[in-house]
């Protein structure tokens, strides 16, 4: 971090003039707001308002069965919703030790890595949109769309996926899932490396990013850093090689790590991590292949709910869809930590149950709530430009701050 | 990637906290241990600078309330020793009319957070905590949320009520 050289605390002759960046900034892409104190441009001290979105998520979901908390997880980091799903469906699954088959764990990882795609789509598109390049922004965008259209054909809906149930999917990928998929890794590729090519060498990009914000490993570690931010920083800590969740171990990529911490070493960390983001679909999808294709839960019809027209004409169909909506299958006594690789950082969730038909306490590990305390802190003797493209590059989202 | 088990994880931390640990249990594999606030600042001190151990890395902070029990107010540390790939939940009780812990951002930088959203939600008052405050929850809020005796929905209504879930 630099230091300014003229400015001290005790000088008598400065005026500090007081900056309200945000609730609602443009620059800000969310409900951040940050008080700071300026001497000209740079900032001598900041203070950081979080809370404008809060939502009592946690709250709420002692008043919940378990599966009506899904949709609670979406609406927390919703640049990437469906990673969050499927870490409360594991969740829950560990709670219930419910094993799923290889097929459920391979549709997963293809829709996690795509949900990680996006949500670095939009992190380093706006990076380059709050350093001057509109460009590599909206041309990445139509990619986001490409995977919104997948998430379409497989749940129905785009940003608040609600995307499969516990024990796995609502219904299979159809044959268009997997097209959409298959021309996404075709298409891609090209669009990535010519994004790649617009940046990583582009003068002006390495000058507003290389060396702002730098971060050393240790500070990450203290601050509880995790996901790409810590992984730039040098520290090769990733849930899904450390925890393998979603049969992530019997996959073949690599956790790219930066070395300095800075943003141009986040956005190369993210960048990099797409790559591997293919190639883990693209293996999947080739795992795939080779297992049965009219699998897509698993067999727990105490938790999964039966087909509409098995309700409407057998009578065990329908007393299980009735206990599953009413909540009255008995569930352990117990407590369970899971936590999954979000796009930010590790995402936990801490479920103790008391054998009822709701959580008797969830609390949600954030990444991005735990990441965005250090941005006060390591914002003072900042460019007040330098801590904008800082924001962007920690990639926080507001609801998954406020939760 | 070596990895230690948690009976070798228990007995490391026993041998110097043997009258301090309480409740040994370790639902889904996560060894989880109980001890008092007299001695979570040097349990945690240990279980970071132990050179075998390094339980590093902080992960969460958080906290539980049982009601109508001797100690209702349980508050929860996860960390994680990202070299030998282990997980530790630590777990301290303390009394309702005496909600106090020392804090661990002695420790960590990261706990300033993760104590303040604790404080906000269940007013667990971390002593020497530079800087207590609210942080999700509007300033002026007199009560702490999460806390069992404060309802979700309107106490008022009817059509929720267990009786008609046959419990």
């Amino acid at each position: 971090m630099r230091n300014h050289p003229v400015f001290t605390d005790n000088d008598p002759q400065t005026e500090l003039s007081t900056l309200n960046l945000g609730p609602t900034h443009p620059a800000t892409h969310g409900v951040f707001q940050n008080v700071l104190q300026l001497d000209g441009e740079r900032i001598v001290s900041g203070v950081s308002t979080i809370g404008y979105i809060h939502r009592a998520f946690e709250k709420i979901s002692e008043h919940r069965p378990f599966y009506q908390i899904t949709t609670l997880t979406d609406r927390m980091n919703y640049c990437s919703s469906p990673i969050n799903n499927m870490g409360w469906h594991m969740t829950v699954e560990k709670l219930l030790g419910i094993q799923t088959p290889k097929r459920v764990d391979y549709l997963r990882v293809i829709i996690m890595e795509l949900a990680r795609i996006s949500d670095h789509i939009i992190c380093n598109g706006v990076l380059g949109v709050d350093t001057g390049a509109f460009t590599g922004f909206l041309y990445m965008m139509k990619y986001r769309e490409d995977i919104y259209e997948i998430y379409e054909e497989i749940c129905g809906s785009r940003l608040t996926t609600n995307i499969g149930r516990i024990g796995g999917f609502e219904r299979n990928f159809n044959h268009i899932a997997f097209d959409k998929t298959r021309k996404f890794l075709t298409e891609f590729p090209k669009a990535l490396k010519e994004f790649e090519n617009l940046f990583s060498r582009n003068r002006i990009f390495v000058d507003r990013t290389k060396g702002v914000a730098a971060v050393d490993a240790e500070t990450a570690l203290s601050y509880s850093w995790t996901g790409p931010l810590l992984r730039a920083a040098g520290v090769d800590y990733d849930v899904r090689v450390m925890e393998p969740y979603s049969s992530y171990q019997d996959f073949d990529f690599e956790v790219p790590v930066g070395t300095n911490g800075d943003v141009y070493d986040r956005f190369l960390v993210r960048n990099e991590e797409m790559w591997q983001s293919m190639r883990l679909i693209e293996q999947a999808l080739a795992k795939i292949a080779k297992e049965p294709s009219d699998i897509f839960h698993a067999d727990v019809p105490d938790f999964y709910l039966p087909p509409k027209e098995e309700v409407y004409n057998n009578m065990e169909a329908l007393i299980y869809h009735f206990k599953i909506v009413m909540g009255e299958i008995p569930t352990p006594n117990s407590e369970v930590y899971h936590a999954v690789e979000g796009a930010n950082g590790e995402l936990g969730f801490y479920l103790v149950n008391d054998g009822g038909r709701t959580p008797y306490r969830l609390h949600f590990r954030r990444p991005s709530f735990i990441n965005y305390q250090m941005y006060a802190p390591m914002s003072r003797g900042m460019l007040l430009s330098d801590a904008i493209i800082n924001m962007s590059s920690l990639n926080v989202i507001a609801g998954e701050l406020d939760a | 990637m070596t990895k230690i088990t948690n009976e070798e994880l228990l007995n490391s931390i026993k041998t110097k906290f043997d009258n301090e640990v309480t409740s040994v249990t370790e639902p889904f594999g996560l060894l989880t241990i109980e001890t008092g606030r007299e001695t979570i600042i040097d349990l945690l001190t240990f279980l970071k600078t132990d050179a075998k151990l390094q339980f590093i890395f902080l992960t969460d902070i958080t906290a539980i309330h049982y009601p109508e029990t001797e100690k209702p107010i349980g508050i929860i540390y996860h960390l994680h020793s990202l070299v030998n790939n282990v997980r530790i939940r630590i777990k301290v009780f303390v009394t309702d009319g005496d909600v106090h812990i020392p804090t661990a951002t002695v420790l960590w930088n990261g706990a300033n957070w993760m104590e303040r959203e604790t404080y906000d939600f269940f007013g667990v008052v971390f002593d020497g905590h530079p800087d207590l405050r609210r942080i999700l929850n509007v300033d002026d809020m007199t009560v702490f949320p999460m806390r069992k005796e404060y309802p979700l929905e309107d106490p008022n209504r009817v059509d929720k009520r267990d009786y008609f879930f046959g419990r």
